[in-house]
């Protein structure tokens, strides 16, 4: 079941939050906000962020898909993430 | 010689060759040298003279690189911050090298105003990008990037010589205050000469170097790279390994430094198949030993690759190296000493001790440190005198042996410090931090076993009666107040900590179980 935009985009916001903020949610942190200029995650931070995503959303990351554009910022992450739900929904 | 002149002579060789590839930008050995010839100008226009102190507070960037190299033809001494550095603790080592001059991305404004409360040496900033700074500008001389970089009038003064300091490293230290290694230039040119020299590197090398500057390892690949009049890759992170893996590809780079949580993230994609990086000459790997296994991962991804295994401590930057043939006769050792070093191990009374007996290592070369910047105690400790009057040599704090055939393997620390991503981290520094939340009682930080970073840093806290901190309050706290590879992985509140007869907090002794 594909979730809508603004729900994908509240659940990554929230777990980045959680896990890379601690649950500061009074830091500003802007849907296009690179993640890693701001330094909220670095290498082992993506690697929790893909095990996150694959899990969460029932979608596989390739290794050649970790790339800044699908996930260095909130908004790139949820239209990422909708782009694979989407294209499973239709090979489903 | 003195560490500009890298670039100096490499620009009067070959002034069209690309020096530095960043962001998008491509600079040759011409350009880097003007551009730093310039920014020396604006230093000294702005009063900063031969042998005060300028703080870099930049990522990996173009303004990095012309910073380190215009603060040396100013005859300053260059110090790298972080980019992840707090105010507190860049404010901490401006004001305890007395620095005159900050250069610093406009995005840290918020930090400015408070480093200029509290650094009373303080007289410029200059802010590299474009945009608004919120820098007072009372009492300190604000100095955008493009005007610090325009045009020179009138003639510079020679910057000095080999024996005047050229860097300040800080270190994580013992005291919970990071401590200063006070480079010269003929310290880091005696350790650029002999790395280049065992690594082979020309001018036809491309190094690819993800780093931080303000990591020594990663800072060297900028001056060895510059030495040779070769071509250095500056990337700001390796949080996209699969970008890396097409720069090293696609810019068929010859040389390409890692440290071992590197190697952890780099083996565990899957695509990655044997032979596509036929250019790669070398991999070098520092700051901790790789695991066997992985050294054999390596190998078969990188068939055609040498790969050295190396061992340095910041106070005279590298000590061993492994001659890649003996990769697979003792994959654990590090080697023997770099070329013009003599190493040596001694036990406590300061006895050389025989093949497979542990003791501490000692370094004597023209690469050791000047010491600890205002810690004569420190630098005592450190450094030793030698076998001619008045030299020093430096005592590693590192516990090695050497087998029949002199080859060493390293044993372990003097001291608590943890090794996490490649850096050395005092647990007192973080302990000191987290003592600034009231409701701490005590605290024990930690190094355990992890598979990607080496050490994770995991804190035992016990908290005072009463008190609800949570984890992730605690976590937080950390990270506004340090950088972000001394945060910790983990922190387990409890009861009750391991003393010592004297009551004090011993961390030896402490459950480190693996995170993973």
């Amino acid at each position: 079941m594909e979730k809508p935009t603004r729900r994908i985009d509240h659940a990554v916001r929230q777990f980045i939050v959680e896990r890379f903020l601690y649950g500061d949610h009074s830091a500003p942190l802007a849907d296009e906000d690179s993640l890693l200029d701001k330094g909220i995650i670095d290498s082992t931070g993506v690697l929790e962020l893909v095990a996150y995503l694959q899990s969460e959303f029932g979608i596989e990351i390739p290794d050649e898909e970790i790339i800044p554009d699908n996930l260095d910022s909130i908004a790139k992450l949820t239209r990422y993430i909708q782009h694979k739900q989407s294209r499973v929904a239709h090979a489903g | 010689m003195r560490v500009e002149e890298f670039l100096e002579h490499s620009a009067h060789r070959a002034p069209h060759k690309t020096a530095l590839i960043c962001q998008g930008s491509r600079l040759t050995y011409a350009e880097v040298d003007q551009l730093s010839d310039r920014l020396a100008g604006a230093l000294i226009e702005k009063g900063v003279r031969r042998g005060d102190r300028v703080v870099v507070f930049l990522d990996n960037s173009v303004e990095a690189v012309v910073s380190i190299f215009g603060i040396l033809k100013a005859g300053a001494v260059f110090i790298m911050a972080n980019s992840t550095t707090k105010a507190e603790k860049l404010a901490y080592m401006m004001n305890n090298s007395e620095a005159v001059g900050l250069i610093a991305h406009v995005r840290q404004g918020p930090v400015f105003a408070e480093i200029e409360n509290h650094s009373p040496s303080l007289r410029v900033i200059v802010t590299a990008g474009s945009g608004h700074d919120t820098v007072s500008g009372n009492r300190v001389t604000v100095l955008p990037w493009d005007e610090a970089l325009h045009p020179l009038t009138g003639h510079r003064p020679a910057p000095g010589i080999d024996v005047d300091l050229a860097t300040i490293i800080y270190t994580s230290g013992s005291t919970g205050f990071p401590k200063g290694v006070m480079m010269t230039h003929l310290n880091m040119v005696t350790a650029a000469t002999s790395i280049t020299q065992y690594l082979g590197n020309t001018a036809d090398d491309v190094i690819l170097n993800v780093l931080p500057l303000s990591f020594d390892y990663g800072l060297y690949q900028v001056l060895m790279g510059f030495k040779v009049g070769g071509t250095v890759i500056l990337e700001k992170s390796f949080a996209f390994p699969q970008l890396i893996l097409n720069q090293l590809r696609d810019a068929k780079v010859t040389g390409f430094p890692i440290v071992p949580t590197m190697a952890a993230i780099l083996l565990q994609i899957n695509t990655l198949a044997p032979g596509q990086f036929p250019h790669l000459r070398y991999i070098t790997n520092t700051a901790a030993a790789l695991p066997p296994a992985h050294i054999t991962q390596l190998r078969r991804i990188f068939p055609s690759t040498k790969i050295y295994s190396m061992y340095g401590l910041t106070e005279c930057k590298r000590v061993a190296y492994l001659p890649p043939d003996q990769l697979d006769i003792r994959p654990t050792s590090v080697g023997k000493a770099i070329p013009n070093t003599e190493v040596y191990i001694v036990n406590e009374r300061g006895q050389r001790v025989g093949p497979g007996e542990i003791g501490e290592l000692v370094v004597r070369g023209a690469h050791v440190m000047k010491g600890y910047w205002k810690l004569p105690e420190d630098t005592k400790r450190a450094l030793k005198p030698g076998w001619i009057d008045g030299e020093t040599v430096l005592y590693s704090g590192d516990f090695f042996r050497a087998d029949e055939e002199g080859y060493l393997y390293f044993v372990g620390r003097k001291d608590d410090m943890i090794k996490t991503r490649g850096e050395k981290v005092s647990p007192t520094e973080i302990e000191r931090v987290l003592y600034m939340l009231t409701d701490v009682l005590e605290v024990a930080v930690v190094g355990v076993p992890d598979e990607i970073l080496g050490q994770a840093i995991k804190a035992m806290i016990v908290l005072r009666d009463g008190a609800h901190l949570t984890e992730n309050e605690i976590l937080l706290h950390c990270r506004l107040h340090l950088e972000d590879f001394m945060v910790p992985q983990a922190v387990e509140l409890t009861h009750a900590l391991p003393k010592t007869d004297s009551g004090k907090i011993q961390r030896r002794g402490l459950p480190i179980e693996s995170r993973r």
